[in-house]
């Protein structure tokens, strides 16, 4: 477990080195989600509802997307992928340590680090200048930061699948850059997922992206009642669970079928 | 009239300092630190149509600063020049059509095109006349013997063969003048022989001027009858190779093999300093003004059982090196021109 | 004269397409990706009218009027200005000093550097949500029609390049991340995907006359609908109001000819 913790926390370090970055990144997210918060203002002043969130609501989930961004904005870790591309994944191979764990701790530690440079300004200044409403309780506070470790350890597991269905597409460009968007838009970043019509509702409410955006901020908001609750972390968790055994069983192969081809 | 008129050149840059760490940077949006860096200090110099002169000096010291500006992208603080009876910065677009130039690190090449489109392209971007254009490409494609190569990609050439690419496409447009910026950097030793042929041809055949900055001083020897050494943004020297040496030192250097199985303690004389032993090789500098050649060697055959012996120059690179020191420390160690000597 | 600018910009998207198209696989992948990640943004908008109805009094097939024209200028821009988008690497790099010892217009060369094919994910996403949305609405596309189609679209490529270029400029003066200018391209996209009326006031004057966004959808479209603009414009004015765009890119086109005089007093 230690090496695998150092590992986490050194790429953390070395990312927070990217603060400059990180602070006109600020700027311009912050910017997006004024912009976004001004539509929904206009949607909800031309209709009178009933809708599944109040204009209260929505504003603060829009506000809580833009810090949270990163935990449905998935990419490859581009070390790896360049590893891969050039063929030094073989000296990858040769360490000690269990390749899936370590790809696992950097994706943690790669979404971790940018992830906190840029949620908690945003979180200040939304909740202060922007509307974004304080936790409906105690209780949903602690609920959201629990099923935010969650929604952090699943981005970490997609993060890993795809770069792992890197070891199949020569190019390395392949799947990810289609799953991508998909994610993107089925966590509920694009349009929060309550807003979506009823008859998708069910089939968006089985698929692991919402365990991302949706259901720590469902809980933030306090939409959830007990038994709803403890159905979304199991959600969450299984999902975890089932991506990450997946994504074990997907990378002994196709290591596998690298050594057949050589490396 | 020379071609290159250049007269009390002066740049100043200004560079932000900032204090390091985190609190440094935060600092550094509110207030910035600024320290001003003289690169050329009142920098004089000509240069007449077809030479091949040598521009070196330690990094840093303004060479890079001086070609920027001889080639237009850099407008001096103030100073005159002119070359080719032109101001290089006024009027820039069309001033760089009678210019080339080489970097040795970078080629101006398209990376994934074939050499030829490169050739190509450029020839639209310099808007060559089709008939100039087809007598300058198959002339430098036969003096620099490129006709394998202009099918391949540029990514796919060797270094040596990049460079041979490079100076084509730098000349294509028949400039007058050419500024090469380390052109044998990385290149293997039969690459580098290559290269500087071919530099010394299209001098010689074309009468192109060429300005060579350089730390490879083999290139120097080789190619460059005048050297212009500049340091801290100062000419330290202009002249021939054979007056810099002079400049520095009228040192010479005896190397002594000595013959196997004799003992070997050292190999000693009043007036010559050992400078470096391996094994039996023995490596001493003399005056030749103190003691002449026949002497030294005379004393030494008589002393020692000598196998072998060779004189020579010091290394270039010791000489520039020792005039790259002079600035800092003008007092003189070792034997100098002047005559003193101190041991 | 012209004609020779002309030629050599082809030369240099034909070498930029020539050189994507070595690969295959990626550049398909990498468009539709593109097609998704601005087809899905547009899904979302349709659900949301699906639930609203409506927005101020727009349908949705009338936004997508605005979003298909803007998205489409932007798509164009996007491919076309590749060079200015990644500037700090040419600076960094030491290529913007070659590009100097060129004897051609930095600012062309800047502009041949890539034409990014990949675009093609939203110029297509764009044109269908165009397309469909003037069908709904029944619009004919009579000669007038198109012209003021084409202004409108000629303008906003010219605006969205001039921010490109304005982008770039930024980087003469400091490398530092930039990012924060996005909110002018990526943000300005995002903004007159809507009709300016339903942000604040405040807001709507920045992105008409400061940005002015709203002159390449906003106005037009007023005219192309037939519409009585709340804001006051008569037909005339937004027949030539696209223009603006064009006056604003002559504007960035003068701060970055500054940048590059400043470059050149300064060094690297």
């Amino acid at each position: 477990m230690k090496p695998y913790v150092a590992i986490l926390r050194s790429r953390f370090l070395t990312l927070l080195q990217y603060r400059a970055a990180a602070l006109a990144g600020i700027g311009t997210q912050l910017f997006f989600g004024f912009v976004r918060v001004m539509i929904y203002d206009g949607f909800y002043r031309s209709s009178s509802g009933p809708h599944p969130l109040t204009l209260d609501q929505v504003t603060t989930y829009i506000w809580l997307g833009q810090a949270m961004l990163l935990l449905a904005m998935l990419d490859v870790d581009k070390d790896v992928a360049v590893m891969i591309r050039t063929g030094n994944i073989a000296y990858e191979m040769t360490r000690p340590l269990d390749l899936y764990n370590l790809w696992f701790a950097r994706a943690v530690s790669g979404r971790a680090a940018p992830l906190s440079m840029r949620a908690i300004p945003i979180f200040v200044v939304a909740g202060i200048f922007l509307e974004l409403q304080k936790p409906s309780s105690a209780g949903a506070a602690a609920l959201f930061a629990v099923s935010l470790v969650g929604a952090l350890l699943l981005a970490a597991s997609l993060v890993v699948l795809m770069t792992i269905s890197l070891l199949w597409t020569v190019s390395g460009e392949g799947i990810y850059r289609l799953a991508s968007p998909l994610i993107f838009f089925f966590s509920g970043l694009v349009i929060p997922l309550p807003m979506f019509p009823d008859w998708m509702q069910q089939w968006i409410a089985v698929l692991p992206f919402r365990a991302l955006i949706d259901t720590p901020f469902r809980f933030y908001l306090g939409s959830f009642n007990t038994t709803a609750a403890v159905m979304a972390l199991l959600h969450q968790y299984v999902w975890i669970v089932t991506l990450v055994l997946l994504g074990r069983l997907i990378l002994t192969r196709g290591l596998r079928l690298l050594a057949v081809q050589g490396g | 009239m020379p071609q290159i008129v250049v007269e009390n050149l002066i740049k100043t840059f200004r560079i932000a300092a900032r204090a390091p760490g985190l609190w440094g940077s935060l600092t550094g949006l509110l207030k910035r630190d600024f320290r001003e860096v003289r690169a050329l200090d009142h920098v004089s110099f000509s240069i007449s149509r077809g030479e091949l002169v040598g521009y070196i000096g330690p990094n840093g010291a303004g060479k890079s600063t001086t070609v920027k500006i001889l080639s237009g992208i850099l407008v001096p603080d103030s100073g005159r020049v002119s070359v080719i009876g032109r101001t290089p910065w006024v009027d820039r677009i069309d001033y760089v059509r009678r210019i080339g130039t080489v970097f040795g690190q970078r080629t101006q090449l398209w990376w994934d095109l074939p050499v030829i489109e490169s050739f190509d392209l450029l020839r639209d971007i310099y808007a060559i006349s089709p008939d100039k254009y087809r007598a300058s490409r198959d002339e430098l494609i036969e003096v620099l013997e490129l006709r394998e190569l202009l099918d391949i990609t540029v990514r796919q050439l060797s270094l040596g063969q990049r460079m041979r690419c490079d100076l084509a496409a730098a000349l294509l447009h028949g400039p007058e003048l050419l500024f090469l910026d380390e052109p044998t950097i990385g290149l293997d030793a039969e690459s580098k022989l290559a290269v500087r042929e071919l530099i010394r041809k299209l001098n010689k055949q074309r009468g192109v001027t060429v300005i060579l900055t350089t730390h490879d001083m083999d290139d120097i020897e080789a190619l460059c009858r005048r050297v212009l050494v500049i340091s801290d943004g100062r000419i330290l020297s202009d002249g021939t190779l054979q007056d810099l040496r002079a400049s520095v030192t009228r040192e010479r250097w005896l190397t002594v093999d000595l013959a196997e199985g004799a003992p070997i303690a050292t190999v000693a004389d009043p007036d010559a300093q050992l400078i470096r032993q391996e094994g039996r090789r023995f490596c001493l500098a003399f005056d030749p003004q103190q003691t002449s050649v026949p002497e030294l060697i005379a004393r030494i055959a008589r002393k020692y059982p000598v196998h072998d012996l060779f004189v020579e120059n010091p290394p270039i690179e010791s000489i520039v090196a020792q005039i790259y020191a002079q600035r800092a420390a003008p007092a003189a160690h070792g034997i100098t021109a002047s005559g003193d000597s101190k041991t | 004269m012209i004609f020779d600018y002309i030629r050599l910009y082809c030369r240099y998207v034909d070498i930029s397409l020539r050189g994507q198209m070595q690969y295959k696989t990626s550049f398909l992948m990498r468009s539709v990706g593109h097609f998704l990640v601005t087809g899905t943004e547009f899904l979302g908008f349709v659900a949301l009218f699906n639930r609203f109805g409506q927005i101020n009094g727009w349908t949705l097939p009338q936004m997508g009027l605005f979003y298909g024209m803007i998205s489409l200028c932007f798509a164009i821009s996007e491919a076309a200005q590749r060079g200015f988008d990644i500037f700090p690497n040419l600076i960094k790099s030491g290529d913007f000093d070659r590009i100097l010892l060129r004897p051609r217009s930095p600012a062309f060369q800047v502009l041949g550097q890539e034409f990014q094919l990949m675009r093609v994910g939203r110029f297509t996403q764009a044109l269908i949500v165009l397309i469909w949305s003037a069908k709904r609405l029944d619009i004919q596309w009579t000669v007038a029609n198109l012209t003021l189609l084409l202004i409108a679209i000629v303008g906003g490529m010219c605006l969205f390049s001039g921010l490109f270029v304005l982008q770039a400029t930024i980087c003469f003066w400091t490398t530092e991340s930039l990012e924060i200018v996005n909110c002018t391209t990526y943000g300005g996209v995002e903004t007159a995907q809507f009709p300016v009326t339903i942000y604040r006031p405040w807001f709507r004057s920045i992105f008409t006359f400061v940005i002015p966004l709203a002159t390449i959808n906003y106005f037009p479209i007023h005219a192309l609908l037939n519409l009585r603009d709340p804001l006051g414009s008569t037909r005339w004015v937004q027949w030539i109001s696209p223009l603006a765009g064009v006056a604003f890119l002559l504007v960035c086109l003068q701060c970055w000819r500054f940048g590059v005089k400043h470059y050149t007093s300064t060094g690297s």
